[in-house]
């Protein structure tokens, strides 16, 4: 089902979903703190702070909170290179990702990692990866995992539109449904793969219909509007846990920023970007919907806001003042020696 | 308070950047994501977005401005109420912290851990030993583990209803079921990278490719996802899993399907890389592979599969990873070698014995860590080395003993070191031509007589 963008005013539209109290306020407070702390990084990348590549996932911010939010503990996910955002959704310190964006010892991957390579076990994150598409067999081999061990865990399986061109895409859609494996790969259809617009490199620009040959089901949805990204991914992940093997859900979303830090974005027109903002943006549409529910007060908002501003700059702080790892840690992580007898 | 707008870097490389273009002026609200102006850098003309929201203050740096440092403050926001003139009043937020200072000796890092690996067990002075191939050791050891770790799987092609494509999981099947023995499709890139995710979330996948020649297709997974995951975690995840299957040369079977992959694997840190040339070994090391937390490619012979050698009959015979054996001792000349180079390397060594030459015969067997204290110590002994492999020459395993040699006991040597490699051509088909680009025991011969100035 191919569903339209929805504006400020989506609330009003009959057939969306609505969410309660708590997970508008829930999702606003996450969105935001995705949205503050990827500017912040965005500006310490400006200073010098942090080098190398930096992807921003500003805009898409409703995709991963809503996937998050139909989640439940245990659930693993694993991602491209723009990650920040879904370590933040799972509740990874941001003081931690931010030290790795800075490359301090603090780090989540004691600043070896960097911006596209940080997992936390706990949380059940696997990455940050920086091959495009490569996540897609490695996460199909975590659901692998699940299914191996009868647990009722799903593996998401987050990929941009550039990613789905790629071979092993298929080549995991294809054991995924053989074998009916606890997975969800969600889509990230932010339009551009680096510069080059879907059109130009697709030849199906459908996306959700790539696991139709496989037997794989597959929903477009409006990946601005959480309402739809947490109905839709709550259908997918029961889906998967039930035991009816993979789904997949393209999420039509939008990155405001370029592809990284470097990349101008000229391959589109600054209109298109500003109409997203104004009309579509993830997290006014949420605000909108709190006033107008009467949900929290424009005050109860800004005290949010204010709080998600302390989180972030306590994790730039932190980041700023943690120090490089010791050169000792050169040598150290590269292969576990102690073989088990 | 004020906040200084600071001149952005906008690439990994940028030190300065024009000022192009101003968006905004004096006394215009901005908030965060509006343009507020133009940055030139070598390689494009970038848009820099307000971080915060306020009033822009004071423009500090005039538009054309050329050359402006990156971290320079370009401008000034106010916020709302504050006037132009409070800007000197106020002192601006520190925002900049100082950048790192380059590394200049201040700090060493410690050098590369050496590796000590334990000697191989004794065995028992009674124990029985059998004759089996290649082929039996891979697949008792692999059965002898699954039996005692359920978390223990293999996939690959035709490892399950066809026992194989090369008959080494022959009856896994049988024994452990389709849960633990699973055919996969012709998909190299995608059921590696799947073993990778499960190791990833804690199994133990054995992952066969027919030959490594296919493995091609999932090289990235097992470099770019297995061997550096370690590192990039900063320790938090491993990927405990074997990549096995038939290494170089077969027979006949052209360029495509012949190629020794040993010193590929073999230059990747996080990555353990085996390549065993005896039945006892195969099976001693396969076992100590399976239980490595760490990745390991272990890398086997097809033309060694139904080769029967000695094996002792041992409930749990397990080998250390990264230590080389003594094949036989020797004191005119060491000759090193791995896998179906210690083929040319044995009978090499026959004919020199024979010959009154005192050979000391060394089988590397772990290619990663290199067992380099083995080799010198006999270097040492002998001063003459000859390396024997099956590999192309160029930066080949034998390249790497020879230039550690040449490191590390150069004093030692009465000799240049020589290697003995496969030629530097692809495999050709027709049956005298592959004869030649192999290595054979009369080149290793000739090498030997010529490092001791017998010729």
């Amino acid at each position: 089902m191919v569903r339209k963008a929805a504006t400020k005013k989506a609330s009003k539209k009959s057939n969306a979903p609505q969410l309660t109290k708590e997970d508008d306020l829930y999702a606003y407070k996450e969105m935001l703190l995705i949205r503050r702390f990827e500017e912040k990084a965005g500006q310490m990348y400006g200073m010098g702070l942090i080098g190398g590549f930096c992807h921003l996932y500003i805009g898409q911010e409703a995709v991963v909170t809503g996937i998050h939010m139909a989640s439940k503990e245990g659930d693993q996910s694993i991602t491209s290179y723009r990650d920040h955002g879904h370590m933040l959704v799972v509740g990874i310190d941001p003081k931690g990702v931010m030290a790795e964006l800075t490359g301090g010892k603090d780090g989540l991957s004691k600043g070896k990692g960097g911006s596209m390579h940080m997992f936390s076990k706990e949380k059940h994150f696997y990455g940050g990866n920086g091959i495009v598409g490569a996540q897609v067999s490695l996460g199909t081999g975590l659901a692998f995992a699940n299914k191996y061990r009868g647990d009722d865990n799903v593996s998401l399986v987050y990929f941009g539109d550039g990613a789905v061109n790629q071979g092993q895409v298929y080549e995991s859609f294809n054991m995924a449904k053989l074998w009916d494996l606890p997975v969800v790969y969600i889509i990230e259809n932010n339009r551009y793969a680096m510069g080059t617009s879907l059109e130009r490199g697709s030849a199906q620009t459908d996306l959700y219909k790539r696991g139709e040959s496989f037997g794989i089901q597959g929903e477009q949805v409006d990946g601005m509007d959480i309402r739809f990204v947490r109905e839709a991914a709550a259908r997918a992940i029961e889906h998967a846990r039930s035991g009816k093997g993979p789904y997949i859900l393209e999420m039509m979303t939008y990155r405001y920023r370029g592809h990284s830090m470097s990349d101008p974005a000229k391959y589109r027109s600054r209109d298109e970007v500003s109409t997203m903002r104004a009309e579509r943006d993830p997290i006014e549409q949420v605000k909108a919907r709190i006033l107008e529910s009467k949900f929290a007060s424009e005050d109860e908002l800004k005290l949010i806001e204010k709080e998600v501003r302390a989180v972030v700059v306590e994790a730039a702080d932190f980041a700023t003042n943690s120090e490089q790892p010791d050169a000792s840690e050169l040598y150290t992580d590269i292969t576990i020696n102690d073989v088990q007898e | 308070m004020s906040i200084e707008i600071l001149m952005p870097a906008l690439s990994p490389t940028m030190e300065e950047g024009n000022l192009a273009k101003w968006l905004v002026k004096e006394g215009d609200s901005v908030t965060s994501g509006d343009i507020i102006a133009e940055i030139e850098t070598d390689k494009a003309t970038m848009e820099v977005e307000a971080v915060d929201e306020g009033i822009i203050g004071k423009i500090l740096v005039a538009e054309g401005s050329k050359g402006v440092k990156v971290n320079a403050p370009i401008a000034v926001l106010i916020e709302e109420g504050e006037s132009v003139g409070d800007i000197d009043k106020v002192k601006p937020e520190p925002v900049s912290a100082p950048l790192p200072e380059p590394v200049e000796g201040r700090e060493q890092a410690n050098s590369a851990p050496t590796f000590t690996p334990a000697n191989d067990p004794d065995l028992p002075d009674d124990v029985e030993m059998v004759e089996i191939t290649v082929r039996q050791a891979l697949n008792e050891a692999m059965a002898e583990e699954m039996r005692s770790d359920g978390d223990i799987f293999i996939m690959g092609e035709e490892v399950a209803q066809y026992q194989g494509a090369y008959k080494i999981t022959q009856g896994l099947l049988d024994e452990f079921g389709e849960k633990r023995v699973i055919d996969t499709p012709i998909t190299e890139h995608g059921f590696a990278g799947i073993g990778v995710g499960a190791a990833f979330a804690g199994l133990k996948p054995i992952v066969e490719f027919m030959t490594f020649n296919f493995a091609m297709q999932a090289i990235d997974h097992i470099i770019n996802s297995a061997a550096k995951q370690l590192y990039m975690s900063g320790g938090q995840v491993n990927a405990p899993i074997v990549f096995r299957g038939a290494n170089g040369p077969a027979s006949r079977v052209g360029a495509q399907h012949s190629q020794d992959f040993s010193s590929w694997y073999a230059q990747v840190p996080g990555l353990i890389v085996i390549a065993p040339y005896s039945a006892a070994d195969a099976k001693g090391l396969l076992k100590a592979a399976i239980r490595s937390p760490n990745p390991v490619v272990f890398l086997e012979n097809e033309l060694l599969y139904g080769v029967e050698f000695e094996v002792p009959k041992l409930d749990n015979f397990v080998l250390p990873i990264g230590k080389a054996r003594i094949v036989r001792q020797g004191a005119d000349v060491t000759i090193v070698s791995y896998s179906m180079g210690m083929k040319y390397a044995s009978d090499a060594t026959e004919k020199l014995v024979a010959a009154g030459v005192d050979v000391e015969l060394i089988d590397l067997r772990t290619l990663r860590p290199l067992d380099m204290e083995t080799v010198l110590t006999s270097v040492k002994k002998t001063g003459r080395c000859v390396i024997v492999e099956e590999g192309w020459p160029t930066c080949s395993i034998a390249s790497e003993v020879s230039a550690q040699i040449m490191e590390q006991a150069f004093d030692y040597l009465d000799a240049p070191v020589m290697r003995i490699s496969g030629k530097d051509v692809p495999m050709p088909y027709a049956a005298n031509l592959e004869k030649l680009a192999l290595p054979n025991a009369d080149e290793v011969v000739a090498a030997v007589n010529a490092v001791t100035y017998r010729s």
